[in-house]
């Protein structure tokens, strides 16, 4: 892979030589890459191509697959996130998470953002929560929509509104890098257009990594771009020059809908 | 070359193979109305001139067939990468080629201004550099279909003899006009000629440019540029 004019001087995160396994089977190899803490990453790549795996990895969600496994090292402000000593609860309130398919709590709008705050002892007060909700609501560009029914069943949302309160409930305990994948693939246009505004608006604030098969997706919101293929990075670059000008012939392949 | 891929959207390579076939015509074109034109000069052929107008409407109609063609294939196909590039090089090219089908007509026009007896002898050098000019432009229309970014370079590099030989007719037909003002009006002419084929060598360097932008990624390294012969002729002067 090519790594030309790459290097982040303060890496978020750092992933060095890591491979993962489900059993005996090798999802990842050897893939060594760095998460700026101002940039949108894009993960680009067939399905099967390890990218939501590697993802997963970053904040030990592959914890929870029992015949997982992972070596080398993934570091979070230099600090290895495999360490014994790492909380995992802990980590994946600095590393959040948003998935594929809106996943709200079956609870009130309002419990779905305070339930990390809340489990993580973030608010002394009534009043401490309520702003913590309401911040990551206005962030989360959901407020507006839902200020009056903050009682109401976050599961009575529509798809895209389901999304971006799932997006709250991960802001709202304050992560530095938030993990999306493929936040949109479930949506319909508008409220995709309006996750990625929302990606748009909350870069600088945290570190963020995003899984997409929309590679027009990819290429409107990031600026760095990694391209996966079968377990391995097969190239990794500026956003710009992944998508106009590619060094690797696999890369030009898929981007321009000749592969396979 | 490496072999490309098909698209697996088929449809999708159908679009440029279209395309591809519509840029080569067009050059084609360009390429024979500039032959035309220069032999209708040469032998007061004005049924041919009359010809080379005409044809001219049908290289315009090519050029807006491929424009609308290439922004229908951007909005439909959203193309990427090596893709990408190819169709916005389509679009200056077919730019710039009917830049070079206007500056033929314009040579044929002049046919019909000038005295078809009256043989000046910088005609056969006006020939000669036609000919170099026709090459070059066949020849930056071949790189861009085989994609070949060497060949183009060879264009850019050889532009510079089409430059001398308009430095070269400049002279002889300024001498020729000094000689006998009766010539000045066909001196004129003929100079315009030469400049539209100065201009059509340039035209073929920027196609050859624009080949090799598709082919690497990279702007073609930058070479001696924005210095027209005038800017030499009068550096060589001062010298003098």
């Amino acid at each position: 892979m090519t790594q030309d004019d790459l290097t982040i001087a303060d890496p978020k995160m750092k992933a060095e030589g890591v491979d993962v396994f489900y059993g005996d089977k090798q999802a990842i190899k050897d893939v060594s890459i760095d998460v700026g803490t101002d940039l949108v990453t894009a993960f680009i790549g067939p399905s099967g191509c390890g990218k939501s795996t590697f993802l997963r990895s970053l904040n030990r969600m592959n914890d929870t697959v029992a015949s997982a496994r992972v070596t080398g090292r993934i570091t979070l402000d230099g600090e290895d996130i495999y360490a014994p000593s790492m909380d995992v609860v802990q980590l994946r309130a600095r590393v959040g998470m948003v998935f594929q398919k809106p996943n709200p709590f079956p609870k009130s709008i309002y419990d779905n953002v305070a339930y990390g705050p809340r489990i993580h002892g973030l608010a002394a007060a009534k009043a401490d929560l309520d702003s913590i909700v309401e911040r990551a609501l206005v962030r989360a560009g959901l407020w507006d929509e839902v200020k009056d029914r903050l009682g109401e069943s976050g599961t009575a949302l529509s798809g895209g509104q389901q999304q971006r309160l799932c997006i709250a409930r991960a802001i709202a305990v304050d992560p530095e890098v938030i993990l999306m994948d493929e936040p949109c693939s479930a949506l319909d246009p508008i409220a995709t257009a309006k996750i990625e505004e929302l990606i748009h608006e909350l870069r600088g604030k945290y570190a963020i990594v995003i899984v997409t098969h929309n590679m027009q997706q990819a290429a409107r919101v990031s600026q760095r771009t990694a391209f996966f293929h079968l377990g391995t990075l097969v190239e990794y670059g500026k956003t710009t020059d992944i998508f106009t000008n590619p060094k690797q012939d696999r890369t030009k392949d898929y981007i321009t809908g000749r592969y396979g | 070359m490496a072999i490309v891929n098909e698209h697996t959207v088929k449809a999708f390579d159908e679009d440029l193979n279209r395309l591809r076939g519509l840029i080569s015509e067009m050059g084609g074109r360009a390429e024979q109305a500039l032959l035309q034109a220069m032999t209708a000069l040469g032998n007061g052929d004005q049924s041919l001139a009359a010809q080379v107008v005409e044809g001219d409407k049908k290289i315009d109609a090519l050029e807006a067939e491929v424009e609308q063609l290439a922004v229908q294939t951007i909005a439909l196909r959203a193309p990427m990468a090596d893709d990408l590039r190819e169709m916005i090089a389509a679009l200056k090219i077919v730019s710039v080629v009917e830049r070079i089908g206007d500056y033929a007509k314009n040579i044929a026009k002049r046919v019909a201004l000038m005295d078809p007896t009256r043989s000046i002898e910088a005609i056969p050098v006006l020939t000669s550099m036609s000919s170099l000019v026709a090459e070059l432009v066949h020849d930056a229309l071949d790189s861009f279909a085989a994609r070949d970014a060497e060949l183009a370079v060879r264009v850019t590099v050889r532009d510079k003899n089409v430059d001398d030989f308009y430095n070269s007719i400049f002279r002889t037909l300024v001498t020729f006009m000094m000689e006998n003002p009766k010539h000045i009006t066909e001196s004129a002419h003929l100079l315009f000629v030469a400049k539209n084929l100065e201009r059509m060598g340039d035209h073929a360097t920027n196609i050859a440019e624009m080949v090799y932008y598709v082919v690497t990624g990279e702007r073609m390294e930058e070479r001696e540029r924005g210095k027209s012969p005038e800017d030499s002729a009068a550096a060589e002067q001062e010298q003098g």
